[in-house]
């Protein structure tokens, strides 16, 4: 008895010690990460100045005086995002209402497993169809000389941040409780006025949360975008080729050397404090919805 | 939030792996490793397989990270051969030796619907400059013209554009990361005109002749087709290569080696 006591005791001493271990581990990752780039990324803005680097209009890293502003890329990123954000939040809080309020068992299955399948997707093939479908349409719908532009980038990402903002709507939708919608109900508010003027507002800290989520995805994305968007470092306009933070820094990493590979880690190291900030934003916003109730 | 963490490390992470290129040699097998341009993947690729098939002792490696990573690679030894589309710098060649492996026509590609056939070097120039915006300035319909290239420092592009003279003047369309996106979408857009090494370009778009020559293993080879470049084998001058890595050199400058290039869609030196 005594001896299997002991055995018990020395496996979850040993376990602990592993899972204090692994949970560690990703603390030191996010660690290794910001040391990295905040190591690799600083020469380069201190070499180009600061407000050449953030606020330049031109990027030229291989002509023969270079250029490395990436103020292109900073509002494409932002443009980018907002553009996904406004097509894919509507889209994706509507079909969460129907999910959590209109649908019946059977129908809502088949959406939600849509809707999973939708997020399994990797992002090359969403990159593939956007250029094989999205880019020669959005060139013939709108007569352009091409159709590998910002507009392009922002259907595809539309369609690659509805995963997570229907989920999170979707739950956060749920956890109304239902006395709201029934007060509502019974004062004679339609079904439609309910959802909108009593589920939505009594969700909106949670359909804040898929928002920021939202943007966080589009932001991060690259290997989509990069395949839609054009690449060229164009200041944004919406049927104009442009490149993103993470296309400059993918597109041009394998080739680059010296001060051109530092300004990628440099432009790497911006997309970083963006997310960053991102994550901050979330984190406030979920506190403050944890205070609310 | 996980996934722009995952993102990051990704890109961390493939740098890292960029960025190396092993050069040791084993005791039992001979290993000799190649780093550099992407354009010479398939070059290499048939080169090596068909060297260690008939030389089970040796073992050739490929690092596809690009001509400038390739000659870096090799000037710090950390591999044994660079790789590079480009011909070395000045100051490159102090400290480097390059021998041309084979030749690489860089081909014009248009759209199939597009009537127009064949273009000057002054033409192409112009065109990615920006100075002549109309298909029909050059016989063609009244079209805009879609320009689409290779990324930054690209050797295809360095290639295009040093031959083209329109360095650091192009007015692209679309700057896409391969060769493969170059074809793939100058065959979607009819306005589109793209350039691609011949060995990658197929049916799906029209090839266009450069004043006159058509590109083929001919007229790159007596230099009639003048958009071309060189590949390069690029080694250290002052340190004697490995035994290995000596007789992988000789077989890929020989004769024996011609029929491999051209099944890569390179065109092979003239002896």
């Amino acid at each position: 008895m005594k001896n299997l006591k002991k055995t018990t005791d020395a496996l979850e001493k040993s376990m602990n010690a592993v899972f204090t271990f692994c949970g560690f581990l990703a603390v030191a990752f996010v660690l290794v990460i910001t040391v990295f780039l905040v190591i690799s990324g600083i020469p380069a803005i201190g070499e180009i100045g600061i407000t050449d680097f953030l606020f330049g209009r031109v990027w030229a890293s291989t002509a023969a005086e270079p250029r490395y502003g990436i103020l292109p890329f900073i509002l494409t990123s932002v443009y980018g995002t907002a553009g996904a954000i406004v097509i894919g939040v509507p889209i994706g809080l509507m079909c969460a209402v129907y999910l959590a309020k209109m649908s019946g068992g059977r129908s809502a299955g088949i959406v939600r497993t849509a809707v999973d399948l939708l997020s399994g997707i990797p992002s090359v093939v969403y990159g593939l169809l956007g250029m094989i479908i999205i880019v020669p349409l959005v060139r013939k719908v709108f007569d352009l000389p091409d159709g590998a532009n910002l507009f392009s980038a922002i259907i595809v990402l539309a369609v690659m941040i509805l995963p997570s903002v229907i989920s999170v709507s979707e739950t956060a939708i749920k956890a109304v409780p239902k006395e709201y919608e029934e007060a509502s109900l019974a004062l004679g508010a339609t079904k439609t006025e309910t959802v909108f003027k009593v589920v939505v507002p009594a969700a909106k800290s949670g359909i804040l949360t898929a928002v920021v989520l939202g943007i966080g995805r589009a932001i991060g994305e690259a290997m989509a975008v990069m395949m839609v968007a054009g690449n060229v470092a164009n200041m944004p306009s919406l049927f104009q080729s442009v490149r993103f933070l993470t296309t400059a820094v993918a597109s041009e990493m394998s080739y680059s050397s010296g001060l051109q590979r530092q300004a990628l880690f440099s432009i790497a190291l911006v997309l970083f404090v963006f997310i960053m900030i991102i994550n901050l934003i979330l984190n406030f916003v979920v506190k403050r919805g944890e205070s609310d109730e | 939030m996980k996934k722009f963490i995952t993102t990051l490390l990704a890109v961390g992470i493939s740098a890292a792996a960029l960025a190396g290129c092993g050069g040791t040699t084993d005791s039992a097998t001979q290993t000799v490793s190649t780093d550099g341009s992407t354009s010479m993947e398939k070059v290499i690729g048939y080169l090596s397989e068909a060297y260690m098939s008939e030389n089970g002792g040796t073992k050739i490696t490929y690092n596809p990270t690009g001509s400038g990573a390739g000659i870096q690679a090799v000037s710090e030894g950390r591999c044994d051969i660079g790789l590079s589309s480009r011909d070395l710098k000045p100051e490159e060649a102090e400290t480097l030796d390059a021998e041309v492996i084979a030749i690489d026509g860089i081909a014009i590609i248009v759209n199939p619907q597009n009537p127009v056939s064949d273009l000057t070097i002054e033409q192409i120039g112009k065109l990615y400059k920006g100075e002549i915006a109309n298909w029909s300035a050059v016989g063609g319909s009244d079209a805009p013209v879609v320009l689409i290239g290779r990324e930054a420092a690209s050797g295809t592009r360095d290639g295009f554009e040093s031959i083209t003279g329109t360095e650091d003047a192009c007015k692209y369309t679309q700057e896409l990361t391969s060769t493969g996106d170059v074809v793939q979408t100058v065959s979607t857009n009819p306005n589109a005109i793209g350039y691609a090494s011949l060995a990658s370009v197929n049916d799906s778009v029209k090839l266009l002749s450069v004043e006159g020559v058509t590109p083929s293993t001919e007229t790159i080879q007596n230099g009639t087709y003048k958009i071309q470049r060189d590949f390069v084998f690029v080694t250290p001058k002052n340190k004697g290569l490995s035994e290995a890595a000596r007789a992988f050199m000789d077989y890929a400058s020989s004769a024996a080696a011609d029929e491999m290039i051209e099944k890569a869609g390179a065109v092979p030196v003239k002896r």
